[in-house]
């Protein structure tokens, strides 16, 4: 046993499936730490228009390449959702929309803006492109 | 209560700012504070970066030349890496117990946050100034 004492333990929580809310609250934290991974990208682009065009045309290259694009939608969805989920977050700490029915109706929301958010980013950064 | 007998100070005076970490709500409150910041920050930042896709070495200096441009980056860089240093600290608290682990992952986050933080200013800075 993983405890040591050759007793049962109890159902974890992995035995449970687990609701919509839990799963956006350990997102809202996945993300964060998938951002700040991504902060390493925007110190390059800074730096490398610091250092000079050839350095700049690198990362530019880099972040238009196939990998970077990938990247930059990972980190697009990431940020819009880290972002709204985050303004759920201070909606709760002002004491607001705590209740079950309500969570479950921002969880929603906060998906659905997302979606929104992140397509039509794209939308109009590839028209701009 | 007992212990309590034998100093001057009340239990409100002993217990007033003092959370289990020691330190209240400053923690709390600089990730509030940061991510209210942060909401009109990526906001101006998602539109910036969406302005220069694909933008030219001059075209990205010239935006960073106008001041409102430099002053929001620095803004952007410097909140973001508060925030995510933050953040990352509680990540840490929760999830490595062991407690030398703890604290090198800890300073070392917040190293690298400052650090990197750093750097951002100071490219901003040298394209503004046009060292």
């Amino acid at each position: 046993m993983a405890n040591g004492s050759g007793r049962p333990l109890s159902p974890h929580l992995q035995v449970y499936k687990l609701p919509l809310t839990a799963v956006m609250s350990i997102t809202h934290r996945i993300t964060g730490v998938g951002l700040t991974v991504g902060t390493l990208l925007l110190v390059w682009w800074l730096v490398a228009a610091a250092a000079g065009p050839e350095a700049f045309a690198r990362a530019q290259g880099f972040i238009g390449s196939f990998f970077g694009l990938l990247l930059m939608f990972g980190w697009s969805a990431a940020l819009y959702y880290h972002l709204c989920n985050g303004i759920r977050h201070l909606v709760w700490d002002a004491g607001k929309a705590i209740e079950l029915p309500d969570a479950e109706r921002n969880n929603k929301v906060v998906l659905g803006a997302t979606a929104v958010l992140t397509v039509l980013t794209w939308i109009v950064g590839l028209a701009v492109w | 209560m007992a212990s309590n007998s034998k100093t001057l100070r009340s239990p409100l005076q002993v217990a007033r700012g003092l959370g289990s970490a020691k330190h209240g709500t400053e923690h709390w409150w600089s990730q509030r504070l940061t991510s209210i910041a942060l909401v009109p920050l990526t906001v101006w930042f998602v539109f910036g970066v969406i302005g220069h896709l694909g933008a030219g070495h001059a075209e990205f200096i010239a935006w960073m030349r106008s001041p409102f441009s430099a002053v929001m980056m620095i803004l952007t860089a410097v909140v973001t890496f508060h925030h995510a240093q933050s953040g990352l600290q509680v990540v840490i608290e929760d999830y490595v117990h062991a407690e030398w682990q703890k604290m090198a992952l800890i300073i070392g986050v917040k190293f690298l946050s400052f650090a990197l933080a750093a750097a951002c200013v100071l490219a901003v800075v040298k394209i503004f100034i046009g060292a």
